[in-house]
């Protein structure tokens, strides 16, 4: 089985080597501080006891108060997978350090970011729009594209015919 | 003497019969070598991901199937996954040796159909597709069988499966197994040995083990280059563990070594599949969740909505394409707050440039064949 390696020792392991790198850790995930985000990545990938070598997914997730963008890492050797996040914090222009340079297959997947949700990745070669096309106004994965009436975000409350749950959604009702 | 040409720029797609979709590679050519590829990407692009934020966990798995069509199974079996693991779901064993099951032929089908299409490329045409054809035809049959459908099959359910298999299922399921180790040794005579393919596909477009990972590469094009990484071993899922197979692994990670290795993955699956027919246990093939509501006409159906808590999980499975991930996100609610499709199809399309840049007009169009892609899970 692949073990899971939680983001709270993780980030004991980032701290050791490179002081004030980790913002925050949970048994889940690790957040990392963007400005030392590509000398982390790179020696996770470098590191021998460490060993990440393939980058599984890159993906943007808005949160409504913040942007973040997760990785899931996996080391072969070890079978090992682990889940860390940066965030960016500017609602009109998020950006975030690019690891295109350490692993190439984050090229396509930072250019997908880029387009869905519109994170800048700074240093990424060739961020340009992928599914859409230029001149697309907007990013349509973040939550506050296209509000609906009211200043509702997209998104289902309650599903239609639900009885007996209390309502825990987003939105306001 | 060499002769001096202008940069040419030619289009291959969105229409055109090898790119296996709406998918457009422009190239830049002197002469007829390859100087620049771009890829264009986008003209089936549906917004799924945007799409799923309004619908309930269960009105998702549509979705899925219509991502990689081709293997539609697959698709299905790695979202709930994802959802099982944020809500902590016991699934049982039943269910799970159905599911092992349904992805094992999807995998024959789908490598049928990635093997004929690949010839197809290579200048044989049409009729090894349709031998390849012959026997997907009898795979969506048994699909057609067990939940009504034969391409957009939507058989998982959150919990389990949406129906246990008709009594009928088995018998024909063992006479399809009979019959396939000769068809499997006739295209193995029929291609492996076949002078064209080989002359068109050794040595071409070759990526070490170290490019494969690192452009983040995943199932038989990883393994073509010498990586003996699978999902199903290394993280086994469903039955995974209680089967026993092998790796197929390729040396030189050329576009031939890709296509060995799908035809030797079509072996090992039936291996699996013939021990997994006879290990199945009997039993209840959905988990209880929630509470269920009966029908007036009697019958007990699962809730309608799911609210996980509040988190978020990563599932991933190796669909015939490569590590297939669900990334979702909660925020308690009854639909996802972001879903993710880790798509292998468009990830394994990173290294293209890498890989076409220096060779002739033809031989991308054997390259893209060998990277497999299914255009509906590059564009989601």
């Amino acid at each position: 089985m692949t073990a899971a390696i939680a983001g709270t020792d993780i980030a004991h392991q980032i701290e050791q080597r490179f002081p004030g790198a980790v913002a925050e850790a949970v048994p889940e995930f690790a957040v990392l501080k963007p400005e030392l985000l590509v000398e982390v990545m790179t020696w996770l990938r470098d590191d021998e006891a460490m060993g990440f070598r393939f980058l599984s997914s890159l993906t943007g997730v808005d949160t409504m108060e913040w942007f973040e963008v997760v990785y899931h890492l996996e080391a072969f050797r070890t079978n090992r997978i682990v889940a860390l996040k940066v965030k960016s914090h500017d609602r009109e222009n998020p950006s975030v350090p690019s690891v295109s340079m350490v692993w190439q297959g984050a090229q396509l997947q930072e250019r997908e970011a880029f387009d869905l949700m519109g994170i800048r990745f700074e240093g990424n070669p060739d961020l340009r729009r992928l599914f859409l096309w230029d001149g697309f106004a907007g990013f349509p994965l973040r939550k506050d594209y296209l509000n609906m009436p009211g200043g509702l975000m997209a998104g289902l409350e309650r599903f239609p015919g639900e009885q007996g749950l209390e309502f825990s959604g987003r939105g306001t009702e | 003497m060499s002769i001096k040409s202008e940069p040419f720029v030619v289009n291959i797609g969105p229409q055109h019969p090898s790119t296996h979709g709406v998918f457009r590679l422009r190239l830049t050519l002197d002469g007829e070598k390859i100087i620049d590829a771009d890829m264009v990407m986008g003209y089936l692009h549906r917004s799924m991901e945007k799409l799923a934020e309004e619908r309930t966990y269960t009105q998702n798995i549509p979705f899925t199937d219509r991502t990689d069509y081709l293997a539609a199974m697959t698709g299905n079996l790695a979202y709930v996954m994802a959802v099982e693991k944020l809500m902590n779901v016991e699934v049982p064993e039943r269910a799970l040796f159905l599911r092992t099951i349904m992805a094992e032929l999807q995998r024959i089908a789908s490598h049928a159909m990635a093997v004929g299409i690949f010839a197809n490329d290579c200048g044989a045409w049409q009729t090894p597709v349709m031998h390849m054809f012959r026997d997907r035809e009898k795979i969506l049959d048994l699909f057609e069988m067990a939940c009504g459908a034969r391409l957009t099959l939507n058989y998982m359910r959150i919990g389990g499966v949406s129906k246990d298999i008709p009594p009928e299922w088995m018998p024909q399921a063992r006479k399809l197994l009979k019959e396939l180790p000769d068809r499997f040794a006739e295209y193995e005579d029929l291609l492996l040995s076949n002078e064209i393919i080989i002359a068109r596909s050794r040595g071409i477009g070759a990526l070490t083990a170290e490019e494969a990972m690192n452009y983040s590469v995943s199932g038989p094009m990883l393994r073509a280059s010498g990586v003996a990484w699978d999902v199903r071993k290394a993280d086994p899922y469903g039955a995974y563990d209680k089967l026993d197979f092998d790796i197929a692994v390729g040396k030189n990670g050329d576009v031939f070594d890709r296509f060995v290795v799908r035809l030797a993955e079509m072996r090992q699956s039936l291996h699996m599949l013939e021990q997994a027919l006879d290990m199945i246990p009997s039993g209840p093939v959905h988990a209880r969740l929630g509470t269920a509501t009966v029908q007036p006409w009697g019958q007990a159906v699962a809730p309608l909505a799911y609210r996980p808590p509040v988190g978020e999980a990563y599932a991933r499975i190796e669909s015939p394409r490569g590590e297939l991930g669900y990334y979702i996100v909660s925020d308690g609610g009854p639909a996802p707050f972001r879903f993710h499709i880790r798509s292998p199809s468009f990830i394994n399309l990173s290294p293209l440039k890498l890989m076409s840049v220096g060779t002739t007009i033809a031989d991308a169009i054997v390259i893209l064949g060998s990277v497999d892609i299914v255009v509906g899970e590059v564009d989601r």
